[in-house]
C-alpha cells in the first residue's frame, strides 16, 4: 500500500535519498515535499563556481520541475512548515498548508551562524548559504566596491575568490593565526594565505569583529560602511558576507518534542527519538558529530533510503572525511586527524619554489592524517591509506613522495592511480568507486569525462576529483584519450563538426568532393556518418547554391518515407496542427485499403502513420492522398515535424489564446526547412499545457497577456523540460522569434545534435543575445530561414507521385524472374 | 548448368543507377543488388544484410562499400565480407559494363539458387 512521507527541507541529501528511494521501490510513496525555498533541488557545493562566474544557476540544478513530476512528487515551493503534529502526523506550513504523514523526513539544513557584534543586521551584510545570498552578492559586485569577508574557513574563503573573481576588492578577516584551522595545519595555512594574497586578496589573521559601522542615516537609508576590529582599525565595506559556520537547524524538531543536541540526534538508521520520523544532512547530530560535507550527507541519504525501503544494509559510520577547497587553481588537500600528539610522528616535504607543502601524520605505523597544498595529485591515494588504516612500515621511507615510489621507484605520473584498487573512491560526493568507472569506460566505450558522469555520477557534483577521472580515462584508454582534442566527426578525419562548419565557410566550400579534397578526407568517399552531416552543412550553408546530394542522405529522406525492418515504409501526412477533416481520413482509409497497407496507426505528434507500404506502392500511394490534398509530414527526415496543439479559445472553457490557429500557422510557415536534427513544437493554449509544449524543441505556453516561448525540451534518450527564451504579445512575434531561433540553430547545430544539447554547447546567453535582445540580428535570422524556404517548400511526394523526380528509386532496375520458368 | 556459362544477361544501362547508389534486380532467389561506385565501378550482391536482412541497395554507398540502412553494417562490395568489429558474409555476383550497358553472369544466379 502506498505510505504518506513527507519532507521537511528540498537539499541535496533529502533529494539524493528520494533518487535511491525512487530506483528501489518506485510507486511505494507518495511523497510531499515542502521547500522554504521557491525553487527546486540544486547543488550547494557548486555556489561557489556560480559566484565566481564559471557556472551558471542552470548547470547546477540537480532535479528540474520535470524530475518531481515524473515521480509523482508533489512539491510546496516557498512554504516554510512552521509546525509538526505528531499527535495528528500533520505538518503545517507558514501559509496554512497542511499535509498528513506515515513517516516524515525532516531535513531542515543548517543556518549561518551570524556573529553577534552591533551592526550585524544592517542592509549588506550577507551569508553564504543559498542560491540568494549568491544572487545578493552578485548584485552587489556589479557596483564594485570593497567586500569584507568574516570567516576564513573553507566557505569564507571561496566567497572571497568568487567576489575577487566578480571585480571587487576583497578582504578576508579570520579570529585565528591561520586560515582553514580546522583543515590545515599551520604551515599550509600560511601558504594558502600567501597564495591568495598573491591574487590580491587581502587577509587579517587573529582580528576579532568590534561592530560593523553603518553609513551616515542622512545619507539615506542606513547600510553596512565599514568593519571595525577590537584593535580599533576599520576596514571599507560595501558589503560584508558572514562565512564563520553554520549550526544544525533543528528548532521545528525541538519544538515538536523530538531529542535534540546540536542537531536533531538519530541514530545510524537515521531515525529520530520518533519510530516514524527521520532526520538526514546537515541538521542531524550522530554520536556527537554534526556534518556538513556531502559525502557522508549522500551516504547517510542512503542508508534512509534503504531503511524506508525496508531492505536495511549497513548503518552509518562516523569516517574519516577529506576536504578540497574550490578555488580555481588552487590545490589543496586535507583529510584525516592531523593535530600534534605524543604518540604521533610527521613526515613532511617542502619545496618552497614550487610552493609545494605536503604533511603526513603517522601514529602506530598507519597514516592517520594529511595535508597536501599545491600539488594534490596523490591526494586520493593518501586517503585511500587513511581511511583503510593501511601498514606504511615497509614504504615509509619513500612514502611522502607517493605511490608512485611506493613500489620501488619508477615515476610513471599514472602510478597513482594505477596503484589503486578497484574499490578506491574516487568521487567522495557520490561514492563512486574506481572500479565501477572503469568497467563504464571499457564496457559502454566512454570517451570523455561528461560521459563518464553521465553513466556513473563520478565528477558530476563538486568536480575536484576531476584529473583523477581523466587519469583513469587515459589509463583504460591509453593514447586513444586526449581531453583536449575535438571529437572528430567520424574516422574519415580528425576534424569535429565545429571546424569542418567553420571551414565550409571560410574556405568557401561548396560540393562534398570538394570539402574532402581540401579537408584531407582519409577515407574515398566517407562513410555514412560524415555524408549525411556534410550533405546538411553544405545546404544550409549555401542555400540555393548548393545542389542537394540525395546519394548522401538517408535513405528516408531520399525516398522521403521510414523504412522500416522488413524493408517496407511508413507513411505519415502532414495534419496542420493535428487539425483534419472528414475528407481526409477517408483519403487516408481509401488508401490504406486499396494498397492493403496493413497497420494504421497515430502517432506520438498528432497524425495518422501507415505502416508496412510496399517500396513500389509509395508515389501511388502519395498521389492519392495529394488527391486529397495531403503532403508529406516529413516524420522521416532531420527537419521540422509536428506542431502539435491543443484546442484553444475556439473551444476550450480555459484556452486564452487560438493555440490551434497558431499551431497551424507555424507549421505552415516551418515546412520543409532541413535542420540539423529532428524539431518538434507544441502550442498549449493555457499554462495547464495540454499539447505538452514544455518537452518539445520549442514550446510556445499561451497566457492571457501573450505567449511565452520555451525550447531546449526533449522526451526522448534524454528527458528535459524547456527553459523560457522570451514572453511576446502578438502571433507574428511568435513566428518571428520561433523561425530566428530555429536559424541560428541550422547555422550553429551540429549534425543530429538537437536543441537541447545545441544550448548546452553554445549556452543561453547567446542565443538570448542573438534572438530576443538585439532586433537586427533577430531580423537577419529571420530572413535567413526565409530564404532557403522559397525552395524548399514543395512537396516532395508530389513530385516523386508524378513519376518526374527520382523515379530509379522506386522500381527495380530489371526483372529476371522469367527465368525460373525459363528453366 | 554448363549450358549457362559466360551467358551475361542484360539488365540496363549504367546511367539508370546513380552514382554512389544502387538497383534492384528481381531474380528468382530473391533481390540482387547492383551498386555503382563514384568511380563507375559495378558490383553485384545479394541485396540482404547478414545481419537482419535488411536492404542494401538503400544504403550509403561510399569508397567501395556500403552501410545497411537498418543498423549501420559496413558491407564490402568487393568481397561481401562485413568490415570492422562485424561478422558475417553476402553473396556477391559477376557483373560487368559493356559499351554502357550493364550485364550479370546468369551461371552465377542459378548456382545461388541451388545453393538456397
Amino acid at each position: 500500500m502506498t505510505q504518506k512521507l513527507v519532507v521537511v527541507g528540498n537539499g541535496m541529501a533529502p533529494g539524493r535519498a528520494l533518487e535511491r528511494l525512487f530506483e528501489m521501490v518506485p510507486g511505494a510513496f507518495d511523497v510531499t515535499i515542502f521547500n522554504a525555498e521557491p525553487r527546486t533541488n540544486y547543488d550547494r557545493i557548486l555556489l561557489s563556481p556560480v559566484l565566481s562566474g564559471e557556472k551558471s544557476y542552470e548547470e547546477i540544478v540537480i532535479h528540474g520541475d520535470a524530475w518531481y513530476r515524473q515521480n509523482g512528487v508533489t512539491l510546496h515551493k516557498g512554504r516554510k512548515v512552521v509546525k509538526i503534529d505528531r499527535a495528528s502526523k500533520t505538518v503545517i506550513a507558514e501559509d496554512g498548508t497542511q499535509a498528513d504523514y506515515d513517516k516524515l523526513l525532516i531535513a531542515t539544513g543548517s543556518v549561518p551562524f551570524v556573529i553577534p557584534v552591533p551592526g550585524n543586521d544592517l542592509a549588506g551584510v550577507l551569508t553564504y548559504r543559498d542560491i540568494d545570498d549568491v544572487n545578493a552578492m552578485l548584485i552587489a559586485a556589479e557596483q564594485g566596491g570593497h567586500a569584507v569577508v568574516i570567516g576564513g574557513g573553507l566557505l569564507g574563503l571561496e566567497a572571497a575568490a568568487g567576489l575577487k573573481a566578480r571585480g571587487m576588492e576583497v578582504t578576508v578577516i579570520h579570529l585565528m593565526p591561520t586560515l582553514m584551522e580546522r583543515q590545515l595545519d599551520a604551515a599550509a595555512g600560511q601558504l594558502l594565505k600567501r597564495e591568495l594574497e598573491s591574487r590580491g586578496i587581502k587577509v587579517v589573521t587573529e582580528a576579532s569583529t568590534r561592530q560593523i559601522a553603518a553609513t551616515d542615516p542622512c545619507l539615506g537609508p542606513p547600510r553596512v560602511a565599514a568593519v571595525e576590529l577590537q584593535d580599533g582599525t576599520s576596514i571599507k565595506a560595501d558589503i560584508v558576507v558572514m562565512a564563520v559556520g553554520i549550526r544544525p537547524n533543528a528548532v521545528l524538531a525541538k519544538d515538536a518534542g523530538l531529542a535534540t543536541g546540536r542537531g536533531i540526534l538519530v541514530n545510524d538508521r537515521m531515525r529520530t527519538s520518533d519510530t516514524d520520523i527521520y532526520g538526514v544532512g546537515e541538521c542531524v547530530e550522530f554520536e556527537g558529530n554534526v556534518y556538513g560535507l556531502v559525502a557522508p550527507l549522500y551516504e547517510q541519504a542512503s542508508i534512509l533510503a534503504r531503511e524506508l525501503a525496508g531492505a536495511p544494509g549497513a548503518g552509518f559510520v562516523d569516517k574519516a572525511l577529506a576536504t578540497k577547497l574550490k578555488v580555481t587553481g588552487v590545490d589543496l588537500f586535507s583529510a584525516g586527524d592531523f593535530a600534534d600528539g605524543d604518540d604521533r610522528e610527521e613526515i613532511v616535504l617542502r619545496d618552497a619554489a614550487r610552493g609545494v607543502y605536503r604533511r603526513l601524520v603517522l601514529k602506530d605505523d598507519k597514516v592517520i592524517g594529511a595535508v597536501m597544498f599545491g600539488d594534490t595529485s596523490d591526494s586520493g591515494w593518501f586517503f585511500q591509506l587513511i581511511k583503510d588504516s593501511v601498514d606504511i612500515a615497509g614504504m615509509r621511507e619513500t612514502l611522502i613522495f607517493g605511490p608512485a615510489y611506493a613500489g620501488g621507484g619508477n615515476a610513471d605520473p599514472f602510478a597513482a592511480v594505477a596503484a589503486l584498487p578497484d574499490e578506491a573512491e574516487i568521487c567522495g560526493c557520490n561514492g563512486v568507486c574506481k572500479g565501477r568507472i572503469v568497467s563504464a569506460i571499457t564496457e559502454k566505450g566512454l570517451t570523455s569525462v561528461d560521459e563518464v558522469r553521465t553513466h556513473t555520477k563520478a565528477s558530476a557534483s563538486c568536480g575536484t576529483c576531476t584529473g583523477l577521472v581523466e587519469q583513469l580515462l587515459t589509463l583504460s584508454l591509453g593514447e586513444a584519450y586526449n581531453p583536449a582534442a575535438v571529437k572528430p566527426m567520424c574516422s574519415c578525419t580528425e576534424l569535429g563538426h565545429a571546424d569542418v562548419r567553420r571551414l565550409v565557410v571560410a574556405k568557401q566550400l561548396k560540393t562534398i568532393p570538394d570539402l574532402m579534397q581540401e579537408l584531407e578526407w582519409k577515407s574515398s568517399g566517407g562513410c555514412a556518418k560524415c555524408r549525411p552531416a556534410l550533405n546538411y552543412y553544405l545546404l544550409s550553408t549555401w542555400p540555393g547554391q548548393y545542389v542537394d546530394d540525395n546519394q548522401s542522405r538517408f535513405v528516408n529522406e531520399r525516398v522521403h518515407a521510414n523504412i522500416q525492418k522488413d524493408g517496407t515504409y511508413s507513411v505519415v501526412p502532414r495534419m496542420w496542427g493535428g487539425v483534419t477533416t472528414p475528407g481526409e481520413l477517408r483519403a487516408i482509409a481509401d488508401v490504406a485499403d486499396k494498397f492493403q497497407i496493413p497497420s494504421v496507426k497515430c502517432t506520438g505528434g498528432q497524425r495518422i502513420d501507415l505502416l508496412g507500404v510496399k517500396k513500389a506502392d509509395l508515389p501511388a500511394v502519395w498521389a492519392d492522398l495529394n488527391a486529397a490534398g495531403l503532403v508529406s509530414g516529413h516524420a522521416y527526415g532531420k527537419a521540422l515535424r509536428t506542431v502539435k496543439t491543443c484546442d484553444g479559445s475556439d473551444w476550450c472553457r480555459f484556452g486564452t489564446q487560438d493555440s490551434t490557429g497558431l499551431g497551424v500557422r507555424l507549421e505552415k510557415f516551418l515546412w520543409g526547412s532541413w535542420t540539423p536534427a529532428k524539431v518538434k513544437l507544441a502550442v498549449s493554449g493555457c499554462p495547464r499545457n495540454c499539447a505538452e509544449a514544455t518537452c518539445k524543441d520549442v514550446g510556445v505556453i499561451c497566457v492571457e497577456s501573450g505567449y511565452e516561448i520555451h525550447f531546449a525540451g526533449a522526451a526522448g534518450l534524454d528527458i528535459k523540460g524547456t527553459v523560457v527564451l522570451c514572453h511576446v504579445k502578438t502571433e507574428d512575434e511568435v513566428i518571428e522569434v520561433t523561425a530566428a531561433l530555429i536559424q541560428l540553430y541550422r547555422e550553429q547545430g551540429h549534425y543530429l545534435e538537437r536543441i537541447y544539447k545545441w544550448l548546452d554547447r553554445v549556452g543561453m546567453e547567446s542565443i538570448k543575445a542573438a534572438v530576443v535582445d538585439d532586433p537586427t540580428r533577430r531580423n537577419a535570422l529571420f530572413e535567413g530561414f526565409m530564404h532557403p524556404q522559397k525552395f524548399s517548400q514543395s512537396d516532395p511526394w508530389a513530385q516523386r507521385a508524378s513519376g518526374s523526380t527520382d523515379s530509379h528509386e522506386f522500381s527495380p532496375i530489371a526483372n529476371l524472374t522469367y527465368m525460373e520458368a525459363a528453366q | 548448368m554448363t549450358a549457362m556459362e559466360n551467358v551475361w544477361l542484360d539488365i540496363g544501362t549504367i546511367d539508370d543507377i546513380p552514382r554512389q547508389g544502387a538497383r534492384v534486380v528481381k531474380t528468382p532467389m530473391g533481390c540482387i543488388a547492383v551498386f555503382r561506385t563514384a568511380s563507375d565501378d559495378l558490383f553485384a550482391l545479394n541485396d540482404r544484410c547478414p545481419h537482419k536482412g535488411g536492404p542494401l541497395s538503400e544504403g550509403i554507398v561510399h569508397g567501395t562499400s556500403v552501410t545497411c540502412p537498418l543498423h549501420n553494417f559496413v558491407i564490402s562490395l568487393e568481397t561481401g565480407l562485413a568490415q570492422g568489429a562485424d561478422k558475417g558474409e553476402v553473396a556477391t555476383f559477376p557483373v560487368r559494363c559493356q559499351a554502357g550497358r550493364i550485364q550479370l553472369e546468369a551461371s552465377q544466379l542459378a548456382r545461388s539458387k541451388d545453393a538456397a
